[in-house]
């Protein structure tokens, strides 16, 4: 490691693990030291605005937005452990397509941006970080992930080399969970039946831990497993990428 | 309004939807079978190459085509004309049936043969054609099946009759139409079949919709499979094709790319068993074509999308791919939706062509996963234009508790002395809330969440403290 430049990165915690998931929070932070990286933590940071911009409120969207643009100003490299927050980061030059000024920002911050797993298989090029988890474990891709980042491979290769975890295949993995952000209140009905047949699938599976790279996702499958009372355990995948003997750190 | 299904409002059609569990485990295993053979007849077919550029070269030929669509027209137009057809531009749907009826009056027609085609349901036709005292026979086995059914509405744009599995279309043939047989696909269909073969000989009119109109040559193209088209196009001594007036190619060189896109993308066929392609023909020889045939171009609100951000939405070829993949239209099926065009572009131009009043609620009935994006053969950017049909619904209709909400969140999302008190505030907020380590219940907004799920425990330590103190640890 010694020959490494040292990788600046900063975190963008999101808001949804700053406020409910400070376990996923600390655990990427500790990943990322641990592959040699020097985090820090830009202050100014809240939300990726996109409750706001997916609800077609546009302006209150660019609101948040311009926060982030600010805070991450000076960065080098920013990561995410959500797929569905860097996608929005993606999402700002059109946000400010109308504003030049803004919009060429926009464009700086969303080329530096990139998703936990993403950043440590395709930038800092290791595939295996030595964690170990024995487990039966089952993967659920997220939407924003893997069609609007486009990232389909990352957390498979990460996954795939994690000691001890047996990973099964999970029918109908492109189905979006319900999550949606807003969605899952506004059409409550739909997205009730959407997350049912994914956790019918997730059963199964026959896996007894369910791993995704979404908080968004998690907190809407863990919110429906817990209340079903299924044994299933979810976990987000830094949770599982940050142990070194038999699930612990 | 013809393009609008039922009467209910938005939720209680979700509502009948969901109850109505047998059809749902009906629509979900159909559209895992119409997805694998799109998937087959695309991405995972080898002799076509590489399916990302038929997609590019589709979209291409599309925005070509729309941004170019009143040279094309007038092309089409002129073509058609000069072969002996009669074009008529229609401007909405009661300009189009008027101008049918007409047509119709003058011939005395009595009976009249259909092919499927989703715009005549679209203007209303049968129901105007009957008026008139015309019979209408659809021909097209699943609009068959629909029509007998006391005009059961479309559900699907390419299947019309998805929601219906083989043993209702038995029962509904016993009911309606005395058949006597089993729920075989083939015996049902060889019922059907003898049941149009009269009607075919003995229609005045036959009457199409159009998959694509070729330009260079006023050329109609209909890509079917069942060969009534075909029958519905010979026979009869007047034709009535109805397209929407972006249904059109520049040349037959890229009808060739669209019927491949068509085909593949549709139902999983390298080439559909029919692609019929019908032009004017008026010379003494030509023994089977029709001696008058008419060509209605409709618009019916598709002109308000040209020059808008919803320009694309006109690239559509009407292959239900995205219909196929939509995890919401699995769970709610077609008539939810309220509208003839279903899943997510019914979603995304039911709102164009008939406004926000009647279709405003279908935008947001999308978790905005972005599989209808990804699956259309043309590109279209589905769920952004989502995204743009919200931005202007809540800038007309907006609630003002909502709009006060955003702004709220706004301020909250940009000011971090504020976000950072909200952060801390939360766990004292939610306390009450928490029963034994959940929020199992909760007021307001919260309440439609933990309807379904537990809500997460607010954390009671400052991320951003144990960052600060984690860091001053890795410096001594
Ligand atoms: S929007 Fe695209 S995928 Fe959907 S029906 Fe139209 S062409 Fe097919």
């Amino acid at each position: 490691m010694e020959e490494w430049m040292e990788m600046k990165v900063s975190l963008f915690i999101t808001c949804l693990a700053e406020m409910f998931y400070q376990d996923v929070a600390k655990d990427v932070v500790e990943v990322l030291e641990r592959l040699g990286c020097d985090v820090d933590f830009p202050r100014g940071q809240i939300c990726c605005g996109q409750p706001a911009y997916n609800s077609g409120y546009r302006k209150d969207a660019q609101k948040a937005a311009r926060q982030m643009i600010r805070s991450f100003e000076h960065s080098e490299f920013i990561v995410t452990p959500s797929g569905s927050c860097a996608a929005m980061f993606k999402e700002y030059p059109e946000l400010f397509k109308e504003e030049p000024e803004w919009r060429k920002r926009a464009e700086a911050l969303a080329n530096k941006t990139y998703e936990f797993t993403q950043f440590i298989v395709n930038v800092l090029h290791i595939e295996d970080v030595g964690a170990v988890y024995p487990a039966s474990a089952t993967y659920h891709t997220s939407c924003h992930m893997i069609r609007l980042l486009k990232e389909t491979d990352a957390p498979f290769r990460l996954l795939k080399n994690v000691k001890g975890l047996e990973l099964l295949p999970l029918e109908n993995s492109y189905d979006c969970c319900g999550f949606g952000g807003t969605f899952a209140v506004k059409m409550a009905p739909i997205s009730e039946q959407m997350v049912d047949e994914k956790i019918r699938h997730v059963e199964a599976s026959a896996a007894t831990l369910l791993i995704a790279a979404d908080n968004g996702c998690l907190m809407n499958i863990k919110g429906r497993i817990d209340r079903k009372g299924k044994p299933i355990e979810v976990k987000h995948i830094a949770q599982i990428l940050n142990t070194r003997v038999e699930g612990r750190k | 309004m013809p393009m609008k299904i039922g009467e209910k409002p938005f939720f209680g059609r979700v509502d009948d939807a969901l109850e109505k569990t047998f059809m749902r485990t009906a629509m979900a295993s159909a559209q895992d079978r119409l997805r694998g053979r799109k998937l087959d007849a695309t991405v995972r077919d080898e002799q076509i190459g590489d399916w990302e550029e038929w997609r590019s070269a589709g979209e291409e030929i599309r925005r070509h085509t729309l941004e170019n669509l009143d040279y094309y027209l007038n092309q089409l137009s002129e073509n058609f004309s000069r072969k002996g057809g009669h074009v008529y531009f229609a401007d909405t749907a009661e300009d189009a049936t008027r101008y049918i009826q007409e047509v119709a009056k003058k011939k005395n027609a009595k009976k009249v043969t259909k092919a499927k085609s989703m715009v005549t349901e679209e203007i209303g036709l049968n129901e105007a054609l009957e008026e008139i005292g015309c019979q209408v026979f659809e021909t097209d086995l699943a609009e068959y099946i629909l029509q007998i059914d006391d005009h059961d509405r479309p559900s699907h744009i390419v299947v019309p009759s998805l929601h219906k599995n083989k043993e209702q279309i038995r029962d509904t043939f016993r009911d309606k139409a005395g058949y006597t047989g089993t729920e075989e696909p083939r015996e049902l269909t060889a019922f059907a079949r003898s049941q149009l073969r009269e009607v075919f000989l003995e229609a005045d009119i036959g009457i199409t919709g159009c998959n694509f109109a070729v330009a260079e040559s006023g050329t109609i193209s209909l890509v079917t499979n069942e060969g009534n088209a075909n029958m519905v196009t010979t026979y009869p001594d007047t034709q009535i094709s109805v397209m929407g007036m972006e249904r059109l190619v520049p040349t037959w060189e890229e009808l060739d790319v669209m019927v491949n896109l068509l085909s593949r993308s549709a139902v999983g066929q390298k080439i559909t068993t029919y692609v019929t392609n019908l032009t004017p023909q008026l010379e003494e020889n030509s023994v089977d074509a029709p001696k008058e045939f008419h060509l209605v171009i409709l618009d019916a609100g598709r002109s308000n999308a040209l020059g808008t951000e919803f320009q694309s939405a006109l690239h559509c070829i009407r292959c239900a791919a995205c219909v196929n993949v939509c995890p919401v239209y699995r769970h709610i099926g077609g008539h939810a939706y309220g509208s003839i065009y279903q899943g997510p572009i019914g979603a995304v131009l039911s709102p164009i062509l008939g406004g926000y009043d009647e279709y405003g609620e279908l935008p947001f009935a999308s978790s905005l996963c972005a599989a209808c994006s990804e699956a259309c053969p043309v590109r279209i950017p589905l769920h952004e234009q989502l995204i743009r049909h919200r931005e202007n619904y809540v800038a007309q209709k907006g609630k003002m508790s909502e709009k006060l909400a955003m702004k709220a969140f706004g301020i909250g999302a940009s000011t971090p002395s504020l976000f950072q008190g909200a952060v801390k505030g939360l766990p004292a907020i939610m306390k009450p809330l928490v029963k034994d380590d959940g929020i199992s219940s909760g007021p307001g907004p919260m309440k439609l969440w933990t309807a379904v799920r537990e809500f997460p425990v607010p954390e009671k330590n400052n991320f951003r403290s144990w960052f600060k103190s984690h860091k001053q640890e890795g410096e001594s």
